[in-house]
């Protein structure tokens, strides 16, 4: 019963966030992006729900609006680095030979930088923009998806109903696709979630050094980063996105075990 | 040292090998060195895992404990060396070993009883030595726990108690790793590393079911000789009554946690009281005599020549010499025959049947399929080819995918006729489904199924398409003795009513006796003797052949093990 009481928290948790994203798109208390500066810093009121920054603007409607932004980015970048390290990974781990060596070099290669600096050099080419983000985030984070799917098919393909699947007839792409890649999914579900994580820092890391979604837009990452100077005198800068961040990734994580543990037959 | 009978007694033996059997079998006069009370283990949720099971063991003896898995003769054994696992625990009983209760000792004062006074040998010698320690490092490591002695005198000790378990170039494997050896010899070196600290009890739990049937030979003649040598107790955990006739001086039948009858093997097995040890007997393979001949026909499938090689020794400097896994086979089955290929592990057996169904690369010969060359034909007749020829593998547990349900298993295969609807379809799964008795499981996932109901979901899904030859690659031994027997007989009725040729690899005689029409036996990739099961049997040529045979404890011209051990224990 744990499993569904976490189940239903993250399922909760990240409707929510959803649910934020969609509604900044008709409905914000004030205008994200409209500056007041009679009202900078006022704490949080009846007014200001979660109070203003440094330019007056309402934080609670930049939470909503950056919600949008945040998620979209995360979930595409998430998306785009499992689906193209997992395709790379069963081409590499099942081909093995010449092909392998030569997919695995260019892969190390990448692993050896640090993912944020492999970002930022993709995202000197891309420009600074939501879906130069997206690119960057998704080139950095594909040579850990490829390393990890790699591995697993390695050790699946040696499994005897791989060699039945030969037996009976099935092609080598029926077999990747039938047998290998769906028991791939359960190590490749902790690492979308871990990533998930990953993705919303460095999106905020990124922000902060002036190469992500460019400063009036709102993102949980650059409202993070633009609050800390401020940290002393206006502590709720901070709080809000952090929290924001935090509860998401909570809500990502328990709603990731929940569908790893629903996809896999010896839970039933 | 020791207590001084014992040495007397190992000395006597060294000094003359004949006196041995005598001294065994010399009433032991003193208390029971184990002596197990009433005991009960309950799994944590409530279920009974043991229940009042109770013995003796004299020092010295060796005593048996048989049952199928799920018996609870494993925890029996965990339960005396206070190993059991944490969801399970040990309710009610004694144990007192060597005049020590055990019931109540702490988990250190285990700590000074494992390995010195009880020592234990498991079942996978593939796992049970640490492949990052080499040999002589994990050898001392228990022989400095229990005794302060100067590093030259172990290692002398080491290199000589590896010399007994007939290990060759005992210096030099101290150095080497555990990858190094074979399954027979870690068991051995396995065994060594306990019987180095001459315990007063030796708890082997299945040590070699893992084994082919000769190392398996091996490794009992060493472990009992050490153990009389030593005059340690031995509780023998195993499922082959093969091992009980031979070795064991009490037999304990277990089942369901419940203790059904003890006394000597030759009473146990030749008069068994219960229905449940009398089935247990009737699972060792007998020969079939009443299997029709095959008739004479032109071969279905032929190898001519088939040579296949390893395909390791990529490096990047040095081309190394190719080895061949199978030399020049020759080999032809007809039609609805059943050719058994027999060897130890290693011989070839495995890699023949795969490159003759196209499943290895060839590194010379051809493989002719009703009549014709399968390399030289075109696409489509190479991929009919490929599809008249199916296989059963060896492990139940990974040759189905667990995240696909039985009945889509079984209906896989039926993807590449095009031409079946899906009502056919589904009516030929449920049809197969039934011939190997699993109407009800269709639902299910292979992790919900036990080792036998697996096996039959891939006997169903190599034989869904009514494949015109079968191979099956040693598809029961991983399995119980008795669902051994029940699996065999499917099979062999499948055979009969389906009419496919078979190609049955095995690493015991006794098993395809059964099953065979003909048997081929393999050493070191070729083929050294090819006849009929009697001529095999009765008549062995070659000297593997009849090492083999020995091996299964089959005497020439013997129709079932057992009768050759009815004889043996009848003997003396």
């Amino acid at each position: 019963m744990k499993i569904r009481i976490n189940a239903i928290v993250g399922g909760v948790i990240v409707a929510t966030v959803f649910g934020m994203g969609l509604l900044s798109i008709v409905w914000t208390p004030y205008d994200s992006l409209g500056l007041s500066l009679r009202d900078r810093f006022q704490s949080p009121s009846m007014v200001h729900l979660l109070g203003t920054d440094e330019f007056g603007r309402d934080i609670l409607s930049r939470i909503l609006s950056g919600a949008g932004a945040s998620l979209v980015v995360a979930l595409v970048t998430v998306f785009f680095a499992i689906l193209a390290g997992t395709l790379l990974g069963i081409i590499a781990g099942y081909c093995r030979g010449l092909v392998d060596r030569v997919m695995m070099v260019a892969n190390d290669a990448l692993l050896a930088f640090p993912g944020i600096l492999l970002a930022l050099g993709v995202s000197v080419v891309t420009g600074a923009n939501k879906y130069g983000i997206i690119v960057a985030l998704g080139i950095a984070y594909t040579p850990a998806t490829l390393r990890l799917v790699r591995g697993t098919v390695m050790s699946l393909r040696e499994r005897e109903y791989i060699e039945a699947s030969r037996v009976i007839g099935n092609s080598e792409i029926t077999t990747m696709f039938r047998h290998i890649l769906p028991n791939c999914a359960a190590p490749l579900m902790v690492l979308a979630t871990s990533m998930f994580g990953w993705v919303i820092l460095a999106e905020s890391a990124m922000s902060f050094l002036g190469l992500g979604v460019p400063p009036p837009a709102p993102t949980w990452g650059n409202m993070l980063s633009s609050g800390r100077p401020f940290i002393e005198s206006a502590p709720w800068l901070g709080i809000a996105p952090g929290m924001c961040i935090a509860l998401t990734l909570l809500g990502i994580n328990l709603l990731g075990d929940a569908l790893r543990d629903w996809l896999d037959p010896r839970m039933e | 040292m020791d207590v001084p009978m014992i040495t007397k007694r190992a000395r006597l033996n060294e000094s003359d090998p004949n006196e041995r059997v005598e001294l065994s079998s010399q009433p032991v006069t003193q208390g029971p060195l184990l002596s197990v009370r009433d005991l009960t283990v309950k799994s944590r949720r409530g279920a009974r895992i043991l229940n009042g099971l109770t013995f003796d063991m004299a020092p010295g003896e060796i005593v048996a404990l048989v049952g199928e898995s799920g018996s609870g003769k494993t925890m029996a054994g965990r339960a005396i060396l206070g190993l059991l696992p944490s969801q399970v625990e040990q309710t009610a009983g004694h144990i007192s070993l060597n005049g020590l209760e055990l019931s109540k000792l702490s988990q250190s004062g285990f700590h000074r009883i494992r390995g010195k006074v009880a020592g234990m040998v498991f079942q996978e010698p593939m796992v049970s030595l640490n492949p990052a320690m080499t040999v002589g490092a994990q050898m001392l490591e228990g022989l400095l726990l229990h005794e302060k002695i100067p590093a030259k005198e172990a290692r002398t000790r080491m290199v000589e108690m590896l010399r007994r378990v007939q290990i060759r170039d005992s210096e030099d494997c101290l150095s080497k790793y555990p990858h190094a050896f074979s399954g027979g010899m870690r068991q051995r070196i396995m065994l060594a590393s306990v019987m180095l600290l001459k315990p007063k009890l030796l708890i082997a739990d299945e040590p070699t079911t893992a084994l082919d049937a000769l190392s398996q030979r091996e490794v009992m003649e060493v472990m009992v000789d050490l153990a009389r040598n030593y005059g340690t107790g031995v509780l023998l955990i195993t499922h082959d009554l093969q091992l009980v006739a031979h070795y064991a001086d009490t037999v304990a039948v277990l089942k369901r946690g419940d203790l059904i009858e003890s006394g000597p093997p030759k009473q146990v097995l030749c008069s068994p009281l219960s229905e449940y040890t009398h089935n247990l007997i009737d699972a060792l393979p007998k020969r079939d005599r009443s299997r029709a001949p095959v008739p004479d026909a032109p071969a279905l499938i032929e190898a001519r020549g088939l040579s296949v090689a390893y395909n390791g020794g990529h490096r990047a400097f040095s081309r190394s010499t190719e080895k061949l896994a199978v030399d020049r086979a020759q080999l032809s089955i007809r039609p609805g025959e059943v050719v058994a290929v027999v060897g130890g592990s290693g011989s070839g057996k495995t890699t023949l049947g795969r490159a003759l169904i196209g499943m290895l690369p060839i590194r010379d010969g051809q493989v002719v399929f009703r009549g014709n060359p399968v390399a030289a034909g075109n696409r489509d007749a190479q991929r009919e080819f490929r599809l008249s020829c199916q296989m059963v593998f060896q492990d139940p547990y990974s040759s189905l995918d667990p995240r696909q349900r039985v009945r889509d298993i079984v209906a896989e295969p039926l993807g590449h006729s095009k031409q079946l609807s899906r009502g056919e379809r589904q009516r030929l799964v449920e049809e197969m489904l039934g011939d190997v008795g699993l109407e009800a499981l269709g639902d299910r996932y292979p992790h919900a199924l036990s080792g036998g109901q697996r096996q039959r979901v891939a006997i169903a899904r190599a034989l869904i398409r009514r494949p015109a030859l079968v191979v099956a690659d040693e598809p029961v031994s991983a399995l119980d003795m008795t669902i051994q027997k029940q699996v065999l007989s499917l099979f062999r009725r499948l055979q009969t009513q389906y009419g496919f040729a078979c190609f049955f690899v095995s690493h015991n005689l006794a098993a395809v006796s059964e099953i065979a029409d003909r048997i081929a036996v393999m050493h070191n990739g070729s083929i050294v003797e090819e006849g009929s099961v009697s001529d095999i049997f009765d008549r062995p040529q070659h000297y593997y052949t009849r090492q083999l045979l020995e091996a299964a404890y089959v005497a020439p011209g013997q129709v079932s093990p057992l009768s050759f051990a009815r004889q043996l224990s009848g003997s003396n």
